[in-house]
């Protein structure tokens, strides 16, 4: 499997290229959107970009498995860095990642797939860390959840299946504090953390505020799975800047303001020190959009 | 002959014998229990490696099933009653049948779910239905159903290995203790295999040769009841009804219905299952039929005979009445005549 060269993420400075190419994307799906040029629907992960970055630098890419949601650019670019053919793919374009059948909720490239149902991506994922476990591989399924998806009940058949059969899966839970437009409080009962643990998975919470935090929470937990020791959980704490959707969102100017003053792509550049360095990696990530969003609009592309 | 169960059980033990491949999910399917209906008997004791009992958890057998078929293995699921089928409803329509196309043909989802059908067993509303219309009609989604007239255990050895789409494998439950028929007395029987779907149709003809009066349409659990009705129709009444037993219920063999049609060409088409009948298999059959029947000279009477529109009773004489038997067929196909 071809790895882009923008997944390459073992500095802070890669690290700060990566999230920025999957935040510039993001807009520019919102910005594809106003200007009617795309149509159907999206979920971006503006705001959420952290917890893809750490994750995905945790693994090993050539062998482990990725299960992500509805909100899973960030996860499959911080995978494969293929932003033409996902954009190509969103547009419905015989180039894109599944031809434009799947669009933006149903990706598969690799090891890397998705699907667009709360809760029942997870013990397919449940399922695939079962047959590696059998052909005794060593890899490692990963599978992204939100805090929303834990009203689903078959989450828990999974958790307890990987807890009894001690499979090789880390549950990826990004707590973004909202299920569309419902905040945690009105659908989450108890602690998140206590979920996972009613079931004896050792669960590790880390604040997605800062992508190194993820990264070394996400190695532990990855570690500890490949280690023979069972599933993990992994509770990031995080916001979503953008709407759930396109223009849905109720939340108030000042709480968004508030967390756009926390948004973690600020925390990276900091990290990154050298402001010209920074600055380098930015216009960087824009050429890298800029070139694959023309390539996939262009009218002379071939449509369906 | 060996019964349904015994075939069903041989070819476990043989598939799983066969290809490293093959692994079993379910709920109590370790041995001594060896299963509700004692299909998976004796499979955990030889294969420990790969026979998984599960906790209640239907969409997660499922889910499990889709997982390991997408990573290359070869998963058979049971789920105790198929009237369970629908608690993993999301992981069969969602999940397993879309994957393969939405991903663009990239991955293959070569699983089966194995699942007793059925009444005739007094165990009412919620453990007798034949629910697989619900699953038929679904893209991507395969249905298929063994009978007593051909070896349940190698129609579940071709759904394992030889087809790589999701399969809903329908059991009757009230046939598994019955012998398997090496055919009908007096009767010829067809085989019709279109590839690249390895799952047949057996069309029986009465070994005069001469035009049938009617063509009779059945699968699963119904097929000795129809062999019983036709045999009585021949001796008693002397009318001449050809069977045709499908196995693949979904997507509709198409080109065996067209085949049989243009050897038959029948002015009267009956169809047979143990469902309600409102919106079900005979209607997507009979559909079938009348689309292909240009070949056929003059006007099909089409009958459709299933079970009344209403839950299956507890009671057994309620049941009795509920569904379709014996004397249900004959006296609607001699009200053809």
């Amino acid at each position: 499997m071809r790895l882009d060269v923008c997944t390459r993420t073992s500095t802070i400075a890669e690290q700060y290229g990566l999230l920025m190419s999957i935040r510039l994307f993001e807009q520019s799906l919102l910005d594809l959107f106003a200007t009617g040029i795309l149509v159907g629907t999206t979920h971006t992960c503006v705001g959420q970009e952290t917890v893809a970055v750490g994750v995905m630098s945790a693994i090993d890419r050539e062998r482990d498995i990725v299960f992500s949601n509805h909100r899973g650019h960030g996860h499959f670019l911080a995978y494969c860095g293929e932003i033409e053919r996902l954009y190509l793919e969103v547009m419905g374009r015989p180039g894109g990642v599944c031809g434009g059948r799947g669009g933006s909720q149903h990706l598969h490239f690799g090891n890397f797939y998705s699907n667009g149902i709360q809760g029942g991506t997870v013990p397919v994922a449940t399922g695939m860390a079962l047959a590696e476990k059998v052909k005794r591989t060593g890899a490692v399924a990963v599978v992204f959840l939100g805090d929303g998806t834990l009203g689903e009940g078959v989450v828990y058949e999974a958790f307890n299946i990987a807890a009894l059969w001690q499979l090789p899966i880390v549950f990826v839970i990004e707590h973004n504090g909202y299920a569309q437009s419902t905040p945690s409080a009105l659908q989450i009962a108890g602690r998140v953390a206590a979920r996972p643990e009613a079931f004896a998975i050792p669960t590790i919470e880390c604040s997605a505020a800062d992508v190194r935090d993820v990264l070394r929470c996400a190695t532990q937990a990855v570690d500890a799975v490949r280690a023979g020791g069972g599933p993990r959980c992994l509770v990031c704490h995080t916001y979503r800047l953008a709407p759930h959707s396109k223009g849905d969102d109720d939340r108030s100017p000042d709480e968004l303001a508030a967390a756009w003053e926390r948004d973690p792509l600020k925390v990276a550049r900091a990290a990154v020190a050298d402001h010209a360095l920074a600055i380098a990696l930015e216009r960087q990530a824009e050429e890298r959009i800029r070139v694959a969003r023309l390539r996939a609009i262009d009218p002379g592309s071939p449509s369906p | 002959m060996p019964t349904v169960l015994e075939s069903l059980n041989h070819g476990l033990h043989q598939l799983l014998d066969a290809d490293a491949r093959v692994v079993i999910l379910g709920e109590d399917i370790l041995d001594p229990y060896g299963g509700a209906f004692k299909v998976t008997r004796g499979l955990s004791l030889r294969f420990p490696d790969r026979v998984f009992t599960t906790p209640i958890s239907e969409a997660a057998i499922v889910g499990l099933a889709s997982g390991l078929a997408l990573r290359g293995l070869r998963p058979i699921a049971e789920i105790m009653f198929g009237d369970f089928l629908f608690l993993a409803g999301d992981q069969l329509v969602n999940h397993a049948a879309k994957f393969r196309w939405m991903y663009n043909d990239g991955v293959r989802v070569p699983l089966v779910i194995r699942t007793p059908m059925g009444g005739r067993r007094g165990y009412g509303p919620t453990h007798s239905q034949s629910i697989e219309k619900h699953f038929m009609g679904v893209p991507g989604l395969w249905v298929v159903a063994p009978h007593v007239l051909s070896s349940p255990g190698d129609l579940l050895r071709k759904a394992t290995l030889e087809c790589d789409e999701p399969v809903v494998f329908i059991e009757s439950k009230t046939c598994y203790s019955r012998q398997l028929l090496g055919g009908v007395a007096q009767m010829t029987t067809a085989t019709l295999v279109d590839r690249p779907s390895p799952f047949p149709t057996l069309h029986l003809q009465h070994d005069d040769g001469s035009r049938p009066d009617a063509v009779m349409w059945c699968y699963g659990g119904m097929v000795p009841h129809c062999v019983e009705a036709i045999q009585y129709l021949r001796s008693a009444e002397g009318l001449s009804v050809d069977l045709a037993v499908v196995s693949q219920l979904s997507p509709v063999p198409s080109t065996h219905i067209r085949r049989i049609l243009d050897t038959t060409r029948p002015r009267v088409s009956v169809y047979v299952e143990e469902a309600s009948i409102a919106y079900g298999w005979a209607a997507e059959v009979l559909a079938q039929v009348q689309e292909h029947s240009g070949s056929v000279a003059g006007p099909i009477r089409h009958e459709r005979i299933g079970a009344a529109d209403s839950p299956i009773p507890s009671s057994r004489e309620l049941e009795r009445r509920t569904l379709p038997q014996v004397d249900d067929i004959v006296t609607r196909v001699l009200e053809c005549f």
